[in-house]
């Protein structure tokens, strides 16, 4: 029998073939049909194709899906829970964060692997971990805002 | 494989296209109410003439249409695409304000030759001045056939009986006083689908039994394939092969089986010398440039001969690329003879015109839809992945898509023209008195200046060119604003006048005024004194119908890239039609703006380019971001004008200007700081 793997992606186990060796983008747009995660440039670039990885932002075009076997992978599907929007994907509503849209989802999952990690990020910070990112139309400035607005939902929502 | 007769061969158009005849579009509607909104013929003739849709039966000037059926659901059909400019919410507003509906009851199918009027294209900010009065009628005479209060009661009763009478030309739309939707900032269509990721794409499709395509690129431009050993790729399991004059792809079950067959092909390629490459650029535009025609008032000859004081400058501006950060993408599925294509593009039925003559077929077999695309600033007006997808689908049988790698996107596609601008001119009393103006290449649209000059001349002079150039967000405009209010400055400094208090001086257009003041009063110009590296510029220009000032502060330190700390930008279009998106586009286009300014440039050399990948060609980043304020002008006794461009423009010679102003050195050249780095692109400035 060939070999497999599993993927844990949004608390759902897939098993897939193990060869050949494939990127977690390709098997999550071409075998899982998640495609809300974007390729953009294949190189760690551009950030349209971060994911989570037990709840840390990662480029899954530079991610071999065999690396993450078993671990916690979280793409833009994941976010919602019981179809409640999480906070940043409100707070991107909210602040008309977007135009085209194809920057979002990843835009969203590396803001929102950062608010886990710091509820109550600064404006450096913010930068900082969303510099990878890259958004044509130019909507940086929104994007910001929607990441504070989502810190103070979060914050008032946890008083 | 198969040999079939060059790709690109050129067939001459269908002139007529029967493909849908007018019975049988109303019946696939069902039952309900139509509206036809005509174009006026003076648009008819600028929008490239329209076509018959429904055969000769009906006049060709067809705009959009509308449906409401006995539900009340209401569909509004236009050739338009949505490529991130909101053209899908602003559309939305104008059929929801007219008819008197929700937003939420209107449905937009946009971008669909089956199902949507003939359309030029999703270009020159022309969607809403064109479309968005042509919906407006749509929609007014639907309310007029539907009789008032048909949304409060839900009744749609005489929907059913209307249909009889099928068709309506013109409504008359509600004047700006009356607007409660249009106006208004209503949130972005489709806003939830993208946030949660289920928006499709084109390269999210994917079809039963569909495979993935990948072609064989030549390894320089104008490369020709002299042998190519493709067994190896067919011996491939569930591999297709395609070789067909130039073109040569594969097709195959999974993207990475399509990477190793093309892997697999051992390419010759032969291509001619060139002496064309990024450092020869400038002078070769020079060299190659042709006769302009000569557009002008007055005897520049005697402006210059009678001017106190003369000024001559040259300005480069390099190529740059588009970089959407969706690529081109396509998926083509053939059933016999008939085609359908899914492809982002902004012109569906240029492309299914392209399609037709790769094909040699009526275009009445092609049927192209747009999902809404990753953006495209004017870089998707072709169909080359649409193409390539549906040859690859001919000939294995099964629908194959295509996604362009980001190297292939900044290799393949076309570029912003680089150009050189030449400006002589002459000052008298802190009155410009002359003005001779020459664009190489870069492109005529706003090669006018807006100030008040007695004696001008402006030309734009055609030249051979190396790369594959095409449109861009505000593409000449953008080259000409640089040249014109960089000159304009060094023209105040000559003349010993405050830059702000020169242009208001050689002004007479009152709405240029107002933008050059509305941006100046927000900054606080004039406030702060520039020097020890901090500098404060400000521009200003016209474009496609609306008004742009921009004001820039600027640091600068020695050895380092200028960096831009601070934009206000005044923006005019007429009425607005949604506040927060118009100043989305207009932030967006100030950062997108950054990259063209600052740094963004194709390097090229032999045929190849060298910067195509994000982690070389620079674009702007967070990082890169200044604070930005922007002040919009509602003029309501306006017609509403396009905003997707015009706020690009006037950045980079802000900038410029606030560079002189905080060091006294004069950058000619875009990007600006390109010229910091390497040393090797500054232009020529002499007083003569």
């Amino acid at each position: 029998m060939a070999p497999t793997l599993d993927l844990v992606v949004n608390g759902t186990r897939h098993t897939i073939a193990a060869d050949p060796p494939r990127t977690l983008l390709t098997v999550l747009r071409d075998e899982l049909d998640l495609t809300g995660t974007k390729y953009g440039c294949g190189e760690g670039q551009c950030g349209a194709c971060t994911v989570m990885i037990d709840g840390v932002a990662a480029r899954s075009c530079q991610t071999g899906a065999a690396a993450v076997a078993g671990r916690r992978i979280t793409t833009i599907e994941g976010l919602q829970h019981n179809g409640r929007l999480h906070p940043l994907q409100e707070a991107f509503l909210e602040a008309g964060a977007m135009q085209c849209g194809y920057c979002t989802p990843g835009m969203i999952v590396s803001g929102a692997a950062l608010l886990a990690k710091n509820s109550n990020p600064s404006e450096e910070e913010i930068v900082s971990a969303l510099q990878g990112n890259l958004c044509r139309c130019g909507t940086y400035p929104r994007i910001l805002a929607a990441i504070r607005l989502a810190a103070s939902k979060m914050k008032r929502s946890a008083a | 494989m198969s040999y079939e007769p060059e790709r690109y061969e050129l067939m001459a158009a269908p002139a007529y296209d029967f493909s849908f005849g007018r019975r049988g579009f109303f019946k696939t509607l069902g039952g309900g109410i139509v509206v036809v909104s005509f174009l006026a013929k003076s648009q008819a003739q600028e929008s490239g003439g329209g076509r018959a849709r429904f055969g000769r039966s009906l006049p060709q000037q067809i705009a959009a249409w509308l449906h409401i059926d006995a539900q009340g659901a209401v569909t509004v059909y236009t050739g338009k695409v949505e490529v991130g400019q909101n053209a899908r919410t602003s559309l939305t507003q104008a059929a929801a304000e007219e008819l008197g509906a929700p937003a939420g009851a209107i449905e937009l199918v946009m971008g669909d030759t089956a199902r949507t009027p003939f359309d030029m294209g999703t270009f020159g900010s022309m969607t809403t001045p064109q479309m968005v009065p042509q919906i407006r009628r749509a929609a007014a005479a639907a309310r007029e056939i539907l009789g008032p209060g048909a949304w409060e009661t839900l009744d749609f009763a005489n929907a059913d009986k209307k249909l009889a009478s099928g068709v309506t030309t013109s409504g008359h739309p509600k004047p700006t006083s009356e607007w409660k939707v249009l106006g208004t900032s209503v949130s972005k269509v489709h806003g939830r689908e993208i946030v949660t990721g289920s928006h499709r794409y084109t390269s999210d499709i994917k079809l039963p039994g569909m495979l993935y395509g990948r072609v064989l690129r030549p390894e320089r431009f104008d490369a020709k394939l002299v042998a190519a050993e493709t067994s190896a790729a067919q011996a491939m399991p569930g591999v297709t092969v395609v070789r067909d004059g130039d073109f040569t792809g594969v097709a195959a079950p999974t993207p990475h089986q399509a990477q190793l067959a093309l892997a697999a092909i051992q390419a010759r390629w032969t291509a001619p010398e060139t002496q064309w490459s990024s450092k020869t650029l400038f002078s070769e535009l020079k060299r190659t440039a042709e006769a302009g025609r000569e557009r002008g008032a007055g005897s520049i000859e005697k402006g210059l001969a009678e001017a106190e004081r003369k000024h001559q400058a040259t300005y480069t501006i390099a190529y740059i690329a588009h970089a959407p950060l969706e690529p081109r993408a396509a998926v083509a599925e053939w059933n016999g003879d008939r085609l359908t294509v899914w492809t982002g593009t902004q012109r569906p039925f240029g492309v299914q015109s392209e399609l037709a003559q790769a094909f040699h077929l009526p275009e009445s077999n092609i049927r192209v839809m747009v999902p809404d695309t990753g953006a495209a600033y004017g870089g998707k007006h072709t169909g080359e992945a649409a193409i390539e997808a549906a040859r690859l689908a001919k000939a294995a049988g099964k629908p194959v898509k295509i996604v362009w790698t980001r190297e292939e996107e900044f290799t393949w596609a076309y570029f912003r023209p680089a150009g050189v601008i030449e400006v002589r001119s002459g000052v008298s009393n802190g009155r410009i008195v002359a003005w001779e103006f020459h664009n190489y290449n870069a492109g005529a649209s706003g090669l006018n200046t807006m100030y008040d000059i007695p004696n001008k001349r402006e030309e734009f002079h055609p030249t051979q060119y190396p790369l594959r150039q095409g449109s861009y967000r505000g593409l000449a405009a953008t080259a000409n604003h640089f040249a014109r209010e960089s000159h304009m400055d060094e023209l105040a400094a000559l003349s010993q006048s405050e830059p702000l208090e020169f242009r208001l001086r050689n002004l007479k257009d009152e709405r240029f005024r107002a933008v050059l003041q509305a941006a100046a009063d927000r900054f606080g110009w004039g406030k702060r004194k520039a020097g020890a590296g901090v500098g404060y510029g400000i521009a200003g220009g016209f474009e496609k119908g609306s008004y742009v000032a921009t004001c820039a502060e600027v640091h600068c330190e020695s050895g380092q890239a200028p960096r831009i700390v601070r934009v206000v930008e005044a923006f005019e279009c007429g009425a607005i039609l949604n506040p927060d998106m118009l100043k989305n586009q207009v932030e967006g286009a100030v950062v997108q703006g950054l990259g063209g300014a600052l740094f963004e440039a194709v390097e090229f050399e032999n045929g190849r380019i060298l910067d195509a990948r994000f982690s070389k060609y620079r674009v702007p980043r967070f990082r890169d971001l200044p604070k930005i304020e922007v002040v919009l002008l509602n003029r309501r006794d306006l017609a509403p004008a396009g905003a997707g461009e015009t706020p690009i423009m006037t950045l980079a010679p802000a900038a410029a200007n606030a560079i002189y102003s905080a060091t006294g050195e004069r950058i000619r050249s875009m990007p600006l700081s390109r010229r910091a780095a390497d040393g090797s692109t500054v232009s020529g400035a002499a007083a003569v």
